[in-house]
C-alpha cells in the first residue's frame, strides 16, 4: 500500500479518501465488498459501485437491514465496508452491531460518516456525538477514529487486513488539516505519540488531533513543555503509551469531536483512575447537551474546540495547578 | 446421513421422538422453566426441514455448500436441538445439558459450526438480514446453496423483519426460503389482538411467493420445501398450533415459557408417548 498525497486527500475529504482507499484495497482483495444504506455518493463509493458493481450492494435506508446482510457476508468470509452516518451506524442499528459484529464476532467494518458535528446545518439528528460512549461498551468491537485523511487510507487497509469486527469513525470535513507524524507509523491499537512534554499531554482523536497540535504550538511558544498523542484506535485503547504518560507529564488533556461521556476522554480516564500519582485529566469535548446548530465551524466554536480557546484553557488549568 | 429416501412415516417416528425430547430437556432445564411453547410448534418443520428439506449431513457440516438452517426465533431452541441429535449433529450427553449452567446449548441457540448452529438468536428479527447476506454471498460464489430463515408470526412484529424481506425481493434472492411458524401467540397472547397483520399479504406486497400450509402435515412442508424456486424468495407460512402435542400446552399463551409440575410432567410424557422415568 501506497498512501497518495495527503493534500490531495485532504482535498477529497475523509468520505473521498474512504472511497478511494475502500476501491484501491478491493483491487488487491477479492474478499472486499461495499454496502451502503443510501449514501454511496455521499460515504465516497460511486467509483466503487461503477467499477465493482458485482461487489457492491445498495440496501436503501435500512441500517438494521445493513449490518445484518453484512453480517451474513461475513459469515462466508466475505470482508464487508458498510457505510451510513455515524450516528445511523451507531444508534439506529445499535442491537445489530452489538449481536453480529459483538456476541457473533462477524468481521463486518462498519463505517461512520459525517461524525461529530461533520453534517453542519443538518443540525443535531445527524451529528453524531454519542457513537463512541454507545459502541465502546460493546464487547470485541475495534473502534478506529483517524486523525487525517493519509491516516484515513491506512485505516482502510488495516483494517481490511485485520480479521476484527470494527467500527470506523470518520471526523472531520473536507480540506481537513493534514497531521504531521512523521517518524511514526499506523498500527491498529497503537497511539502515535508526535510530541512528549513534561507540563501537559495532549491526547487527541480524529479530526482533533490537528487541533491539539495547533493549541500544543501556542502553549509552547508561551513557554510549556507540551506532548500530543494521536490516539487513533480508541478500542481497545493503547494502555502501554497511557501508562508511560504517568510520571512523564504533569497534566492530560483529551480533545475530541464527541460527548465528554463514553468517548476518548472516558476511555483515557478509565486507565489512569486506577493508575497510583496518574496526572489530573481535563477532558474536552462537546458538554452533556444538544449543541445549537450551525456550520461546522460554529459547532466547533460554540463548543470551544477551538485551537486559541483550547490553549487558553489549558494553559489557566496547568498553570493554576502548578 | 443421506435422509432422502426417508418416508413420511420415519420423518413422523423422529418427530415424536423430538416431542419427547423437548418435553424432558424442557422439564430439566435447571428448574426454571424453557420455551415449550414455541418449540413444539416447531417440530414437523424443523423435522421434515432436516430430512429432506437441507442439502447438509453431519459430516459435512462444515461443508461452505451445504444449505444454511438459520434460526431466528431463538425461543424454538428446544426444537433445534432435538432435531440436531435426531439427525447426528450432536450427541445425547450434549444434548441433555441443555439449559444447564455453562452449557454450549442455552435457552436461547449460540452459533456453533461444529455443532450445526449457524446463528446466534434471541433477539428477534435479526436472521433474516444475516439470510439476505448469505443468500447474496452464494450468488457472487455462484453457489446453489439455499438459504432456510425460521421465524415467528410474532416475530415479525420487528420492523427489520420487513427491511430484510424487501430487500430480499429487490435483489431477486430464489433461494432464500422464509419459514413462518404462524402458532398465532406470542408472549402476551395472541397475535390478532397484540398486532393484526396479514401475512400473506405482507409477504405477498414485499414481493415474495407464499406458500400457506398446515406446519404440522409432514407430506404438506415435503411438498414445499420440493418445490422448484421461481425468480423470488419463498416465504412458507406455516399454520400450527402452540404447544402441539402436550394437551395442557396446545394454544396455551402461558405455555410459551413455563415450568412444569412433576403431576405435569408425567401429563406430558403421556401426551407424548415418553416414560416419565426414561432416562
Amino acid at each position: 500500500m501506497k498512501i497518495p498525497s495527503g493534500r490531495g486527500l485532504s482535498r477529497l475529504g475523509p468520505r473521498g479518501t474512504f472511497g478511494m482507499a475502500l476501491l484501491d484495497a478491493a483491487k488487491e482483495s477479492d474478499r472486499i465488498v461495499g454496502l451502503t444504506a443510501d449514501l454511496a455518493i455521499t460515504s465516497g463509493m460511486e467509483r466503487f459501485r461503477v467499477q465493482m458493481p458485482e461487489r457492491f450492494f445498495n440496501v436503501g435506508i435500512a441500517e438494521q437491514n445493513l449490518v445484518g446482510i453484512a453480517a451474513g457476508l461475513a459469515d462466508d468470509g466475505w470482508i464487508p465496508f458498510a457505510t451510513t452516518f455515524a450516528n445511523f451506524a451507531a444508534m439506529r442499528s445499535c442491537e445489530f452491531v452489538r449481536h453480529h459484529l459483538g456476541y457473533m464476532q462477524q468481521n463486518v467494518k462498519i463505517v461512520g460518516i459525517g461524525a461529530g458535528f461533520a453534517m453542519g446545518q443538518f443540525g443535531n439528528t445527524h451529528y453524531s456525538l454519542e457513537d463512541v460512549g454507545v459502541l465502546r461498551s460493546i464487547p470485541n468491537l475495534t473502534i478506529v477514529s483517524p486523525a487525517d485523511c493519509s491516516e484515513v487510507y491506512a485505516a482502510v487497509y488495516a483494517i481490511a487486513a485485520s480479521f476484527a469486527p470494527t467500527y470506523l469513525r470518520l471526523s472531520g470535513v473536507p480540506s481537513m488539516p493534514c497531521v504531521d507524524q512523521e517518524g511514526t507509523s499506523f498500527n491498529l491499537g497503537e497511539a502515535r505519540v508526535l510530541r512528549s512534554g513534561t507540563d501537559v499531554t495532549f491526547i487527541g482523536t480524529g479530526s482533533m488531533v490537528s487541533v491539539a497540535v495547533r493549541a500544543a504550538n501556542q502553549l509552547t511558544a508561551r513557554g510549556l513543555s507540551v506532548g500530543v498523542v494521536n490516539m487513533h484506535t480508541l478500542k481497545p485503547i493503547d494502555e502501554l503509551v497511557l501508562n508511560g504518560l504517568v510520571g512523564q507529564t504533569a497534566a492530560l488533556v483529551t480533545i475530541e469531536e464527541h460527548s465528554v461521556i463514553g468517548g476518548l476522554g472516558s476511555a483515557v480516564a478509565e486507565v489512569v483512575a486506577a493508575v497510583m500519582a496518574a496526572p489530573p485529566l481535563l477532558r474536552l469535548g462537546v458538554c452533556d447537551a444538544f449543541p445549537k446548530v450551525g456550520s461546522y465551524e460554529y459547532a466547533l466554536e460554540q463548543c470551544g474546540l477551538v485551537d486559541n480557546v483550547i490553549a487558553t484553557a489549558v494553559e489557566r488549568w496547568v498553570r493554576g495547578a502548578a | 446421513m443421506s435422509a432422502e429416501g426417508l418416508t413420511d412415516e420415519a420423518l413422523a417416528a423422529i418427530a415424536g421422538r423430538c416431542r419427547k425430547w423437548i418435553v424432558s430437556i424442557g422439564h430439566n432445564a435447571g428448574g426454571y422453566g424453557a420455551h415449550f411453547g414455541p418449540a413444539l410448534s416447531l417440530v414437523e418443520i424443523m423435522t421434515v426441514l432436516y430430512g429432506v428439506g437441507v442439502r447438509q449431513s453431519p459430516d459435512q457440516r462444515l461443508n461452505s455448500e451445504r444449505d444454511r438452517v438459520i434460526l431466528s426465533k431463538g425461543h424454538g431452541s428446544l426444537a433445534l436441538y432435538a432435531a440436531l441429535h435426531e439427525f447426528g449433529y450432536i450427541d445425547q450427553e450434549l444434548l441433555v445439558s441443555a439449559e444447564r449452567d455453562g452449557t454450549l446449548l442455552p435457552g436461547q441457540p449460540v452459533r456453533n459450526r461444529e455443532l450445526g448452529i449457524e446463528f446466534s438468536s434471541g433477539t428477534l428479527g435479526m436472521g433474516l438480514s444475516f439470510g439476505v447476506g448469505l443468500a447474496l454471498s452464494a450468488r457472487m460464489m455462484k453457489s446453489e446453496r439455499g438459504v432456510y430463515v425460521l421465524m415467528g408470526d410474532g416475530e415479525t412484529n420487528e420492523g427489520s423483519v420487513w427491511e430484510a424481506a424487501m430487500s430480499a425481493a429487490h435483489f431477486g434472492l430464489s433461494r432464500l426460503i422464509a419459514i413462518v411458524d404462524v402458532n398465532r401467540l406470542q408472549s402476551d397472547g395472541r397475535t390478532a389482538e397484540i398486532m393484526s397483520c396479514s401475512l400473506r399479504g405482507m409477504w405477498e406486497g414485499f414481493g415474495w411467493d407464499v406458500i400457506a400450509l398446515d406446519g404440522h402435515s409432514i407430506p404438506g412442508l415435503r411438498v414445499a420445501l420440493q418445490t422448484p424456486i421461481s425468480t423470488r424468495p419463498r416465504c412458507i407460512l406455516a399454520s400450527t398450533v402452540k404447544g402441539k402435542g402436550v394437551s395442557f400446552m396446545e394454544d396455551a399463551a402461558e405455555w410459551h415459557h413455563g415450568l412444569m409440575t412433576e403431576g405435569q410432567f408425567e401429563t406430558a410424557c403421556g401426551d407424548v408417548g415418553r416414560r416419565a422415568s426414561a432416562p
